[in-house]
This record gives structure tokens, sequence and C-alpha cells, in this order.
């Protein structure tokens, strides 16, 4: 029952980690609770008690450093949407926010929850997938750097240890003239979850040439998911009719969706194909 | 855990467990029953209430989150007798039928004009994709807060 549930409000990061460290997996960190809410509402979920992180100021903002954007893991949506930085250096960022949920959930929704909850259809994952992001994670034994890739070992299953807490994502300035592509597939524009998400960077030395491609796919495969051989399909080739059909074969082989109450394995097969191809001849077009 | 915060500009000053949603604070605790439940789980917005400026789904915010905070719902808007812009734009244009979700269309709309003074009507349409209504159609909705800016417009001038 919810009344029973206790909720911890710490004020300092050391007072949060003192906490994670004392409670051992006893506890469930709460952001900006777009999820957890409707989880507890639904019963779905039903910790003793939460580790109420949103009052922590070193948990927000974002800062710049000559190579990289640092984003606190409490951004919401909203702010990154209107934050410089971020629309220069990851405007598939901003994208990938804009159309999650609608205004409600943005204002509220996190960056770091859409990490932290591990929901295989979170929009923000492939962007963080092809950007390279870095996620900054803390305990009261130490901060160390995780590359996003290497975060997720399996359905709605992290690295993150029960002490620990994610602090903040990076993510390496663009240089142009690299590409960003990204695209969500839902049901309606708005308040939609994923059928497919993908996003993906591209460089072309001359037009049409890739120098360098990173694909990646949301709620196809049990985690968010790189497209490796699809990409080495592309590297260093030209965006021909012929080589974008055979991407478009590959990746559909590479996804491994499912069936379930938003969409078929079929149709996410078809839809990830679809979508690539699509992608590629604009981005071809474009240079 | 007990908690602070200013609703409708007026200090309150509650009782309760820390996950208790701030929907169900605003009715059961403070009797204020304009807000609406419709789905509780995020989607329909009939229970936005303007937190901090921003527009919110009350069915999603913990009461442990509000400390401190400054609320406005439903009951807020008018000035005692004398409706706000765009609950008279509302009244107006036929943006409400059945009512469920006029609270909190009233609430995102307010909340986006006061970022957006002059919005163009797809603008209008993102500003409140999170609610959702079931009896107009939205037409008259969007025609109302079209109209509720013209009018702030027309104020301010």
């Amino acid at each position: 029952m919810i009344s029973t549930i206790q909720a911890w409000s710490p004020r300092t990061l050391a007072e949060a980690y003192q906490l994670l460290t004392r409670e051992q997996g006893r506890i469930k960190v709460l952001a900006g609770g777009t999820d957890l809410m409707v989880a507890l509402h639904a019963r779905t979920e039903c910790p003793p008690a939460f580790l109420n992180v949103w009052p922590l100021a070193e948990l927000r903002g974002i800062t710049e450093t000559n190579e990289s954007v640092r984003i606190g893991a409490l951004t919401t949506y909203t702010q990154l949407m209107r934050s410089t930085p971020v629309q220069h250096h990851a405007p598939i960022l901003v994208e990938a926010a804009g159309v999650i949920g609608a205004r409600q959930i943005q204002n509220r929704g996190t960056l770091g929850g859409n990490i932290v909850n591990a929901s295989p259809a979170g929009d923000t994952l492939p962007v963080l997938a092809v950007l390279e992001a870095e996620l900054e994670i803390g305990s009261s034994r130490g901060t160390r750097l995780v590359p996003f890739n290497a975060f997720y070992t399996g359905y709605r299953r992290t690295v993150l240890a029960a002490d620990e807490l994610l602090l903040a994502v990076i993510l390496p300035k663009r240089r142009p003239p690299e590409q960003q592509y990204f695209r969500k597939v839902g049901t309606r524009q708005a308040q939609a979850i994923s059928k497919v998400v993908m996003a993906l960077r591209l460089q072309q030395t001359q037009p049409g040439r890739v120098d360098f491609i990173k694909i990646a796919f949301g709620s196809v495969a049990p985690t968010v998911m790189r497209a490796p051989l699809t990409e080495a399909l592309l590297q260093n080739q030209t965006l021909s009719p012929a080589r974008i059909a055979a991407a478009r074969e590959q990746v559909m082989a590479e996804v491994q969706p499912i069936s379930d109450v938003r969409s078929t394995a079929d149709y996410r097969r078809t839809i990830a194909g679809n979508i690539l191809a699509r992608a590629l001849y604009e981005l071809g077009q474009r240079n | 855990m007990e908690i602070h915060f200013e609703v409708n500009g007026k200090a309150c000053q509650v009782e309760t467990p820390p996950m208790k949603r701030l929907l169900d604070v605003l009715r059961e605790d403070l009797r204020l029953t304009g807000t609406k439940e419709g789905c509780g789980e995020g989607e329909c917005g009939s229970c936005s209430v303007i937190l901090n400026g921003e527009v919110v789904n009350a069915c999603l915010v913990p009461a442990c989150q509000v400390e401190a905070s400054t609320i406005i719902t439903v009951e807020g808007l008018a000035d005692g007798g004398r409706l706000s812009v765009v609950q008279q734009a509302f009244l107006e244009h036929g943006g409400a039928q059945c009512g469920i979700c006029t609270p909190g269309m009233l609430l995102a709309a307010t909340a986006f004009l006061e970022e957006n003074a002059a919005p163009e009507r797809e603008q209008i349409k993102a500003a409140i994709a999170g609610n959702l209504c079931r009896c107009t159609g939205y037409m008259k909705i969007i025609d109302a807060i079209a109209a509720a800016a013209g009018s702030r417009l027309e104020r301010a001038d």
C-alpha cells in the first residue's frame, strides 16, 4: 500500500550515498516519477522505500568543457530541449526529448531516469548509444565512468551496484560535418511508447561516401542495441541504392524484436529496415 | 510526513504519506476537487496542475516532491468572481463539453501562454498534446486558446 511506503529525501549527495549503502538494494531511487508512479499505482512495483533524489542540486545542471557536454542525471526533457549546448552538439537528443510523452511528462521525466529505468523502449537510449556517451556513476566508494554502450547487461538489467547512483551523462562534442538523425515510430505523435526508435550518426568525407556511421535501435531487442553488422556493411562504402538496399536487409536480420501489446515482431523488423533506408537516402542527398 | 507548500496563493501544511499522489493530496486533504483523475497513469492530462510554473500530471507527483513548491489548480485561475482570460475564452468558444478534461486543458493552456504569448496553431496543438478530450474534437479548445492569446496581447497593449 502506498500509505506504508517510506521515502527518504536526502539533502546532500553524501547523505544519499549513506542511505544507499545502508539499505543495500531495499531502496529504489526516485527521480521525476513518470515511470515509477505509474508502476506504484498499478502495483507492478512496490519497494519498501524510495530514495527521493529530486531535491539534490548536485544532480542538476548542464556544463561544457572543450571536448564534452556534461548533463546532470536529473535534467528534465524540457531542460534538454532548451539547452543551447545540447541543441548544438546533440540535436538528436533534443528531438528524442521532444517526442517523449507531452509537456507534462517532459517537465518531470529526466534523462537519468530514462537510463536507469532501463526500458528497451526508452527514447533517449539509442541516441546515447550512437553518441557513445559516458555515464558518471557515484557511491560512497568513489566515482567511475562507464561507457553507455556497456551499461545494460540484459532486459532491464544494468551494471549499477546497489549502493551506486547515476550522477551525469557525458556527451562528446559534435565535430562538423557529422550528421545526426533520429526517428521514432509510435501509434501517434505524442503520448506514445515507441514501436521502433532509431538514432544514427554519419560522417561523409565526400558526398555519399561513408566515413563513419553509428546506428542504434530501441524497442527491437531486450535492451537498446547498436547494429554493428549493418554499420560494418556501410563503412567506407558509397550510399548507392544497392548498398542501401543491402543495409536494409542486414538491419532486418540484425534486430531481434518481439510481438507485444504495442506491435508485432514482423512490423518492427520491417519498419527498422524502412526507417534506416529512408535515413540513408535523406542523409546521402543532404550532403 | 509533514509537507509545506503553496496552493493558489495560500500556504498549506499537510500530514501525508510521502508517496501519496499530489492528485489525492489536493482532492482528499485540501478538498480541491476541481483537479480530475482520468487515467491515473500520466496519459490523459486530466489531473494537470501548474507546479512551480510548469504543467505536470498530479497523478505522477508524490507528496514528498512538492515540499516548498508553488501549485496552481483550476480553483486558482479565477480572480474572485472574475474568470481568467483562458477560462473566459473557453466559455465563449464552447471549449468545454462534459468537463472532465477542462481543468487540465485550462492549466496546460495557461502555463503555455505564459511562455508563448503569440502562438501558432500548431504550437497550441503541441502544447495540449498531453491532454485528451473525448467530446469536443479539439477544434473549439484550440480556437479558445488562440482567442485567449489574442485577448492577453490586447490587454498587455
